[in-house]
């Protein structure tokens, strides 16, 4: 069987399964469609919270994005894990504790104030929103990629799927759902980094080849790496603080995606559905241990990979090219563009040596056809660059002002199994993987806005006299609702998405991180205080983003770019929050009892709620 | 008998006081590894080889994300034990209250 076969066969038993499990896991009260009844086993949640949180990005762009930045791409390593402790140590357990159902649930019930419940219930939508359309998309993308559908029908076929599972079984549904997910995104992804690793080091276990000697000589990957970059006039592979990652930036960015991580509303909702405390702290653990199996394989197929790409394109004559080049190079990931010598040049651009004489490049923004014609200009000056008439344009110079430099990183995922020259079913199996890690983010996150939705809005805020039959039936309209509005935003993607997912993670650490923090750990700190810093935190961090990326400007605060400038709106939130704090009421006696009974260590067996 | 004497409540604080010196001294560790060894330290760190990593770059890519695991299950294993001392000593403290 072909490629394109063993892909539909796998995408179709995968979508069967999630659909199954959707069906047995049907919820009837609203108690199972937003924390699944709360019945989840620690172990579970972990395997869904690391499902929710891999998403088509952490899948699929990752690796690429590490294996192009070297030590730099440690950031999203450490970010992106980093952010796990401070939510097992600082927020989930408490959180658990209250015993609620959302974030701005919470929030509202602690700063005891329907505006405070309001600010953070549409901070969890704005968040939400942005993060599922580019979910949806990546959808469509994997769909375009393997099996030659439309990206537009993919997305269709994507939200079916959601839609059924998601309004069926609700958290219930989305949670079971999850673990299925993870086992099938995991080990699409180990398989090809192990194979990768035996064929280039003979060690099976990827960590330990990472850091071993090639087969067959006595030099280290790294070290062949370091030395490949230097000969190419590519930025060392290890050497920490280059270019635009100095060292204050690595810093920052490692730090806001951390504090981000731990202020996203569809990972702190996941530990709402276990059945007490102490699993809560449990799942913590668990969900970390299960991501980690990927985050510590990535920066290792990153390596081989860069190692592996780099030696099998250079210097080939276009006879001598891998089969997977000809085969990305149709969908406009690996684009190639010969200066006239007829072997293939792919090199850095930033040293003198080597500027202006890279080959290699990708379509990025660019239509088929502006890339048709790119080559088409290309081909007509190759032909003519000697001659007196010069006719066409050269499209090397072309795509540099595109900036459009370098292969697309995600084809360091992609192409690996190939790289790997594994059989296709495995080709097949990544396949269905990268939507496994697409849809499980996409569902968790749809559960969000629904249940700020349909809980925080409508329950609690316009009609607190709703019967259980009527909540369901809201929760389950407002997410078919949103799954529709979601795959609309990844048909036609806003120009904005793309660029503000990157940054939630600034806004998130901005405004809920604190509040949440300073709401569990000080009594002091009343309502106007706490909206005030979640103001003025968002506020800051927001205007510096749009006013660097949008508007050119400087990165004045100590040199900080747009990414880890949430850090410093997280430091703004706490110093105002706290500064405000005294010269504002303490908060109710309702809302100290809330604190006092959050601080106790729960009765043997857990609380009931 | 006043307030801050009453041994339920003292028991209570000391819990308390326990978790929050257990979760400084694991907040230290995960600033000191991830953000000091992973970036603060790292070019002094990449001077030295580990297995044939340069070390700042393994801290980086490896090494903080094990550390994490630690810290997490380190906090779940000794929390969980707080809990169930504590409620040994409250239920100590409940029963003698109800013999005198």
């Amino acid at each position: 069987m072909d490629i394109p076969g063993w892909t539909l066969l796998f995408v179709t038993l995968s979508f069967g399964l999630y659909l199954f499990i959707a069906w047995v896991s049907r919820v009837r009260d609203t108690r199972g469609f937003y924390v699944a009844g709360r019945g989840v086993p620690a172990a579970a949640n972990g395997m869904a919270t690391a499902a929710d949180w891999m998403s088509a990005a952490s899948f699929i762009s990752m690796t690429g994005l590490i294996a192009t930045m070297g030590y730099a791409g440690g950031v999203y390593l450490m970010g992106w894990t980093g952010g796990y402790v401070l939510l097992a140590l600082l927020l989930a357990p408490y959180l658990r504790k209250c015993g609620h159902y959302t974030v701005p649930d919470f929030v509202g019930d602690r700063y005891d104030s329907n505006v405070a419940r309001f600010v953070a219930l549409t901070c969890a939508i704005f968040v939400s929103f942005t993060y599922v359309a580019g979910q949806m998309r990546g959808v469509g993308i994997v769909f375009s990629r393997f099996l030659e559908v439309d990206i537009d029908t993919g997305v269709i076929i994507g939200m079916a799927i959601v839609f059924v599972y998601a309004t069926l079984g609700g958290m219930k549904g989305i949670t079971w759902t999850q673990v299925a997910q993870y086992w099938v995104l995991i080990t699409a992804f180990l398989i090809p980094a192990i194979a990768i690793s035996i064929k280039l080091t003979g060690h099976s276990v990827p960590q330990a080849g990472f850091g071993a000697e090639l087969q067959g000589t006595t030099v280290t990957l790294l070290g062949k790496l370091n030395q490949i970059h230097e000969e190419l006039g590519f930025s060392s592979y290890t050497e920490p603080f280059l270019g635009k990652w100095d060292k204050i930036n690595v810093f920052c960015t490692a730090l806001a995606l951390m504090i981000g991580t731990a202020g996203l509303p569809h990972v702190i909702v996941r530990f709402y559905t276990v059945r007490n405390v102490r699993a809560a702290r449990w799942s913590a653990f668990w969900a970390l241990l299960f991501i980690s199996m990927l985050y510590l394989t990535a920066p290792a197929t990153a390596a081989f990979s860069r190692y592996y790409m780099i030696e099998s394109l250079r210097e080939k004559s276009a006879e001598e090219l891998p089969d997977w080049f000809r085969s990305w190079e149709k969908t406009g990931l690996i684009v190639w563009l010969d200066g006239g010598d007829k072997k293939l040049q792919y090199v850095g651009e930033e040293t003198p040596e080597t500027a202006g004489r890279n080959e290699v490049f990708r379509r990025g923004k660019l239509s088929a056809a502006e890339l048709a014609e790119v080559k088409k200009d290309h081909q007509l000056w190759l032909a003519t660059k000697d001659t007196e008439a010069v006719r066409g344009q050269d499209g090397r110079v072309r795509m540099r002002g595109e900036k459009l430099s370098g292969p697309d990183p995600d084809i360091i995922v992609l192409a690996t199994p190939e790289m790997a020259e594994l059989a296709s079913w495995i080709i097949a199996l990544v396949a269905a993987g990268g939507l496994a890690a697409a849809l499980s983010t996409a569902s968790g996150l749809l559960l969000v806005i629904s249940s700020s939705v349909a809980h925080d809005y409508y329950f609690k805020m316009i009609n607190p006299k709703a019967s259980e039959a009527k909540r369901l039936l809201v929760g389950r309209s407002v997410i078919g609702v949103a799954v529709v509005i979601a795959g609309l935003f990844g048909i036609f993607p806003p120009g904005f998405v793309s660029q503000v997912v990157a940054f939630a993670f600034g806004l998130a650490a901005a405004s809920f991180f604190p509040a949440i923090v300073l709401g569990i750990f000080n009594r002091r700190v009343g309502t106007t205080p706490a909206v005030a810093g979640m103001v003025a935190g968002i506020g800051f961090t927001a205007t510096y983003i749009i006013a660097s990326v949008y508007g050119g400007m400087p990165s004045w605060c100590f040199g900080i770019g747009p990414q880890g400038i949430g850090v410093v709106g997280a430091a703004i939130n706490f110093a105002v929050t706290l500064s405000l704090a005294p010269f504002f009421p303490a908060p109710t006696t309702r809302v100290q009892n809330l604190l006092t009974f959050m601080r106790e260590p729960e009765a043997d067996g857990g609380d009931a709620a | 008998m006043p307030l801050d004497q009453d041994p339920l409540t003292d028991c209570r604080r000391r819990y308390w006081r326990a978790n929050a010196m257990l979760m400084s001294v694991l907040l230290l560790l995960w600033a000191t590894v991830g953000l000091g060894c992973g970036v603060l330290w790292a070019d002094a760190l990449n001077a030295y080889d580990l297995g044939g990593f340069p070390l700042g770059f393994w801290f980086a890519q490896q090494g903080s994300i094990i550390a994490f695991v630690a810290l997490i299950l380190v906090y779940a294993l000794a929390m969980n034990g707080l809990d169930r001392r504590y409620r040994e000593e409250a239920a100590k403290i409940t029963s003698s209250e109800k013999d005198s």
